[in-house]
């Protein structure tokens, strides 16, 4: 997967860690993962559709999500209260509406479906031909796993058809 | 949350009417607080662009909160219905896709204003106070002015 790609993604969910959190995240950990995803914690899940297609999970520790709902509502909120589930599906569609707005900006023209929660235990991988970037970041109230898994169709089919037929 | 210099109106003085439009149960409540923190009452609230546009005639609210990315009807698409029915409809858009074709789509159709998530309070009250003073439904407040209530 393109690095351009996923720099985004990267620097967005920082950004919207810090604001949400109050509080530093630093990655912890970086993998490639070519099976289905397995949750962690509680998870949301966005798809793309258009000339980059795939699909991103942000899965939180029900810990760190409880510490954002309760930041913004001002009071201790349990983990596993709806309101976390909420938010994390509302972190989804921050972190990656802003990666989002980002390629677009740079000339990447594809459409954002709403956040859904994930509620089984695993996640199909998101293509044939995918294979998934697994960003875990660790933060004062648990771990934040960003799971990236898209692919730039256009670019692909212009590689393809320049390929030399053996 | 820091409290802001009351926006109201200027025909009876009272608290400024919002309707709250967004799909997620956490952004509208984070709205709602930050309307709180403005000095503002929130009338009305959406889950959907076609749940918006009943909503708005039920409630005639001075300004709408919208987001884009919605199911059923997308914000730009309700946006486009209420202003066609109420041309004087006072919408900002707050999504987290802020890409520009987004942006200038839901101009096009009516939308006053357009705010990002995570949306910073300062940023949200500065644009409300903009799009309401604009249109002389509250009196002028100081740029900037906030003071603890």
């Amino acid at each position: 997967m393109r690095m351009e790609l996923i720099q985004p993604f990267i620097g967005s969910l920082d950004a919207v860690l810090a604001e949400m959190m109050e509080t530093p995240a630093k990655i912890a950990d970086l993998t490639m993962e070519v099976d289905g995803y397995r949750r962690k914690g509680t998870a949301a899940v966005v798809t793309f559709r258009g000339q980059i297609e795939g699909r991103v999970i942000l899965d939180m520790d029900p810990s760190a999500a409880a510490h954002v709902a309760g930041c913004l509502f001002g009071t201790e909120v349990g983990p596993t209260e709806p309101l976390v589930r909420e938010t994390v599906c509302e972190l989804a569609n921050m972190v990656i509406g802003n990666a989002v707005t980002q390629l677009n900006d740079r000339g990447f023209q594809f459409k954002v479906l709403p956040p859904e929660l994930l509620t089984q235990e695993e996640c199909a991988k998101a293509g044939n031909d995918s294979e998934a970037t697994v960003l875990c970041f660790e933060t004062s109230n648990g771990r934040v796993y960003l799971n990236i898994a898209m692919k730039y169709l256009q670019r692909r089919t212009r590689e393809r058809s320049a390929a030399p037929v053996a | 949350m820091k409290q802001f210099e009351a926006l109201t109106r200027k025909k009876n003085s009272e608290p400024v009417r919002y309707l709250i439009v967004d799909d997620s149960v956490f952004a509208r409540k984070s709205l709602a607080k930050m309307i709180e923190s403005f000095g503002g009452q929130v009338i009305g609230e959406a889950g959907d662009g076609c749940t918006a546009i009943t909503e708005y005639s039920r409630t005639k609210p001075d300004i709408v909160l919208m987001d884009i990315t919605m199911p059923q009807m997308e914000g730009i698409e309700a946006v486009e219905r209420i202003v066609q029915e109420h041309p004087d409809a006072r919408i900002v858009m707050v999504s987290s896709v802020g890409y520009q074709d987004n942006i200038l789509a839901a101009l096009q159709k009516g939308a006053r204003h357009f705010v990002q998530k995570p949306v910073k309070p300062d940023a949200l009250y500065e644009i409300i106070r903009y799009v309401l003073n604009d249109d002389g439904v509250t009196a002028a407040v100081g740029a900037g002015e906030e003071k603890s209530r």
